[in-house]
Order: structure tokens, then sequence, then C-alpha cells
């Protein structure tokens, strides 16, 4: 389904994504892992062409999708959702209008632009807002909810797009415990309901290990690990995260029950 | 499901509305647009419609005089170019006395940061009266009492500038944080400093963007005013542009100069504002 090939991102001097290459034969659920700086935000937004890469290719059911321009773009973006840290929803719009923000490849610029959607999209979006858990928002400006349930109106947005695949770039990096894990199961979900893939950017370990099907370790825009959950043993984690013996997972951790498990000695 | 049957019935009746509104809204606002053009055009001595083929007869003889004459261009340019830095004088001298009161009025005007809050109104229609009175007005009076030349041009334009640029600042002062000013109010600061110290860093780089684009039109405002006799380049436009004598030459040089003056102070403008608001970042990352 998607292959990555060699591909390479520099800003000036700095390799921020170098010679990374993988394929994904079917859909599932992917977890990438590593510190901050080691090119994980640069790779997705290049899959979904927010970044140009510099060298490589990114093949899509045979097609490379860097080759696209324009309208090609375009519609290729509206494949591959987005899921962003800071939700990037339009503040001051209602929650409905945020989701149908989803369908905007497919319509006329001017519909739009008055804000005019199909009946039936609506309904869709309040549907799709049900399903995650918060339809009783639906007419409340989107920078009245909570960081949670911005994310999973964003997450609806996504949904709206019905794309190939999802990508979230630290989707719960700005959430407390619950609200993350509540955002982590409607990815999940998403992945087992519809079978969409999702590749999504994990600050931690435990939530790598406990939601994904495969995991894909960066450190200093390289890829340095490919494999399974179980595969990922703590000397791995602390090569991917360049740390010494001290390191334990419960640094990266965000559980809840993490602290009582390991307690941290300060 | 009938729980989000409601919420759908709802939301889709609240976006009726909306629509309902947008629409008549929009019908308002083409209404005034023809009704206002249709008054304008009755009231037009010589008619829209005839004059509109004539519009571009004028622009079309200044260029090509000015085309005819290009060899001799950087010359009168050159020749303006004292004219051009006495109107730029004026508009930076305005500007900055402008900007000052702007700055002490529009504080004073700010809920939640005025010295007297009970008279914010008052300050308030201070600056309406002095944007409201036209600056040409002014340096006519001026010029009356005082004789012609820059001085009552620049007072002119100072007095409209303050009015101007405090109702512009006020409104940034609005968005200022006011933690710092509690923070130095938990200091025992007095009010002035807690303006200077507490506010004005949080708001200097809106407040020089609009500063520059006040100079910017402070500049096109005092050379209009050497058409009633205040000096500069205004003077020798009027004299250049003059139907029937054409020095159409001389008219295209002085446009060219504020064309350049214009693109001069947009390039500082932009340069500074990213001077204060990136050497500022870097100082914090350091």
């Amino acid at each position: 389904m998607l292959a990555v090939e060699q591909l390479t991102r520099r800003f000036g001097a700095n390799v921020a994504v170098d010679n990374a290459s993988f394929t994904v034969d079917r859909p599932m659920m992917i977890g990438v892992i590593g510190r901050s700086g080691a090119g994980k935000s640069t790779l997705l937004r290049m899959v979904n062409r927010l970044t140009d890469a510099s060298a490589g290719r990114i093949l899509f059911n045979g097609e490379d999708v860097l080759g696209y321009r324009g309208a090609a773009k375009r519609r290729w973006q509206s494949q591959c959702a987005m899921i962003f840290q800071q939700f990037n929803l339009v503040p001051r719009m209602d929650v409905v209008t945020n989701v149908l923000h989803g369908t905007l490849n497919r319509r006329s610029t001017a519909a739009t632009l008055f804000n005019l959607w199909p009946e039936d999209d609506i309904h869709r979006a309040i549907e799709i807002l049900d399903r995650l858990g918060i339809a009783e928002q639906a007419p409340k400006r989107a920078e009245a909810l909570s960081g949670g349930q911005q994310q999973r109106v964003a997450i609806a947005r996504a949904l709206m797009q019905d794309p190939a695949m999802i990508l979230a770039d630290e989707p719960i990096a700005s959430l407390d415990p619950m609200n993350a894990q509540v955002v982590m199961q409607a990815l999940r979900r998403i992945h087992e309901e519809d079978g969409r893939m999702v590749i999504a950017n994990l600050h931690t370990l435990d939530t790598a290990r406990r939601y994904c099907d495969r995991v894909i370790g960066m450190r200093d825009g390289r890829i340095v690990f490919d494999g399974t959950p179980a595969q990922l043993t703590t000397g791995v984690a602390r090569d991917i995260y360049g740390a010494d013996a001290s390191f334990s997972e419960a640094a990266t951790s965000t559980e809840i029950g993490a602290l009582e498990r390991h307690p941290v000695h300060a | 499901m009938p729980d989000i049957e409601i919420i759908h019935d709802r939301y889709m009746e609240h976006t009726r509305r909306k629509r309902l509104y947008g629409g008549m809204l929009l019908a308002v606002f083409v209404a005034l647009m023809a009704g206002g053009f249709m008054t304008a055009d009755a009231r037009n001595a010589g008619g829209f419609w005839d004059g509109l083929g004539a519009i571009f007869d004028f622009p079309a003889g200044v260029i090509s005089e000015a085309v005819e004459k290009a060899h001799t261009l950087p010359a009168t340019m050159l020749e303006y170019l004292p004219a051009l830095v006495e109107t730029v004088n004026i508009a930076a001298v305005a500007t900055l006395i402008g900007a000052g009161g702007g700055i002490v009025l529009s504080m004073l005007a700010t809920r939640g940061l005025a010295r007297w809050p009970r008279a914010i109104p008052l300050f308030r229609r201070i600056m309406d009266v002095m944007r409201a009175v036209p600056e040409i007005v002014i340096a006519l009076v001026l010029i009356f009492v005082l004789g012609g030349g820059p001085v009552p041009a620049m007072i002119a334009i100072a007095f409209h500038t303050i009015g101007a640029l405090g109702k512009l600042f006020s409104e940034v002062n609005e968005n200022a944080s006011l933690k710092p000013v509690e923070g130095l109010e938990s200091v025992g600061a007095r009010w002035a400093q807690r303006m200077v110290l507490g506010v004005m860093p949080q708001v200097a780089p809106n407040y020089l963007s609009y500063a520059l684009l006040r100079f910017e039109i402070n500049i096109r405002a005092s050379a209009i005013l050497g058409f009633v006799g205040a000096g500069g380049i205004g003077y020798e436009l009027k004299n250049a542009i003059a139907w029937g004598i054409g020095r159409y030459d001389q008219a295209a040089a002085i446009f060219i100069l504020l064309f350049l003056t214009i693109v001069v102070v947009d390039q500082l403008s932009s340069h500074l504002r990213d001077l204060l608001t990136h050497g500022r970042k870097k100082e914090m990352l350091a």
C-alpha cells in the first residue's frame, strides 16, 4: 500500500529526516517513536505534503505522491487525513462546521465560503461526532471545548474526509492522561472498525506498545528500529532515545499508574 | 437513535436561522451599495457613465508626455528632491508627535489601564474630535494665522495623527495582558511606571507597525497640504499637474518620487518590525 523510499529532508545544514525507508502492505496501526527533534513530525508532514521532501519517494498504491502538484496534491491530502498536536481547528467556528471542513476538497469554493453544506453531510458529521461521544457539543464553538474534546473534533474532521490513512502528529502530547486514553482508543477503534491505516507519532513508549501493531523508532532523522511492540525491549528503547542505563520507561510515561509502579526518587 | 435526531434537528434549525440572517444582511448591503451609487451619480455634475470613457485620458496624457521626455526624468527627479525632503520631514515630525500624544491618550482611554477610569469617555471623545476635523481645515486656519509654510502643516497632521493613532493604540492595549501590570502594581509602581514598563514591552511591535503605516499616510497628507500653501512637494505637484500648462513630465517625476518614498518606508517598516519581534525571540531562546 504505502512505500517510503530513501526519504530525506534537509533544513539548511540540518538533516531532519535521513534516508528513511519502510513499507506497509496492509492497513495497520503504526506508532513512530523517538526524542523530540528526531524527525517524526517532518516524516508525517512529508507524507501529507505539508512539507516538501529533499529526496526520495513516497509510493501509495504504486504512485509517487511527491510528484503531485496543484489539484492532484490537494486530492491526495484529502486522502490522508492529518491530526495535529494542537488540534488546529478554527476556534471561532462551531464544532459541526469544523468537522465539515473535512469535505472541503470535494465541495466548490463558492458554496463553502457562504457556509452552505449539503444536509446529508451535516447529518454525517453529527453521526461521526456521536460515534466519538461528543454529539451534544455540536453547536458550540470549537474554542469552548476542552483539549480532549477538541482533539476528538479533529479526529471527526479526519473521518469526515473518509481518508485511506490517518496521520496523527503527537495527538495526545497536550492532553491529560484520561483524555489521552480516550483519544488513543478512538484512533484504535477507527483502525479496527473501519480498517483504515493509522500512523501516529507518539512520545511515550507505553502508548506505542499498547495501541500499535508495529513500532518505528527514529533517532536523529534515521529509522533505527522497525518491528512489533514485543521486539521493543528496554535495550532497544534506550538506543532509540539515546539514554543510558538509568533510563526507565516510567520516564516517558504519561500513564496514570506508571508513577505508582515505578517510584521516581527526585 | 432519537438523541442524535434531536441534536441534528436543533443544529439544522440553528443553521437555517444563521443563513436567513446572513441573507438578510447581504440584501441590505446590496441595497445600500446600489442606493449609495445612485445618489452619488445623481449629484455628479458630469454624470458617471458619460465621463467613464474619458477617465483614462488624463493618466494617458501624463504617461505619454513622461515617456517622451524620459531622458530628462532623472534630472527632474533630482530637482524635486529637496521639496520631497521637506514633505517627508513634515510627515516624520507630525508622526512622532502624533505617536507620543496617541500613546498617552490611548493609555488613558483603555479600560483596565486608565489612570482615571471614569474619564475614559472624555478621552475617547477628545480623540474622536481630533480624528473628525479634516487636517486640511486645520492647516487652512493655521496658514491664515501663522502664514504659509511647513509648521502649520506639521501641526495639522500631528493633531489628526494623535486622534487616529490613539484609537488604534487603545485597541492594541486592550489585547495586552494585565498580569504584568498587576505584577508591577504589587511592588508599588506608579501608574506611568506600570504603563511604560508593564504594557509598552507587550505592545511595542504593534505600535511600531501602526505608527509606520501612519507615517506613510502622513507623507501623502503632507503632499496634499502643499496644494494649499504648506510648501513641500505638494506645491510643486500642484503647479506641474494643472490642466493646460502641461508639465506632465514633472508631474510624473513627482509621482515616481512619492511612490519610491512609500516603497522605502514600507520596506523599512517590515525590516524594523522583524527586528523588534524576532530579535526578541532570539533573546528568549538564548
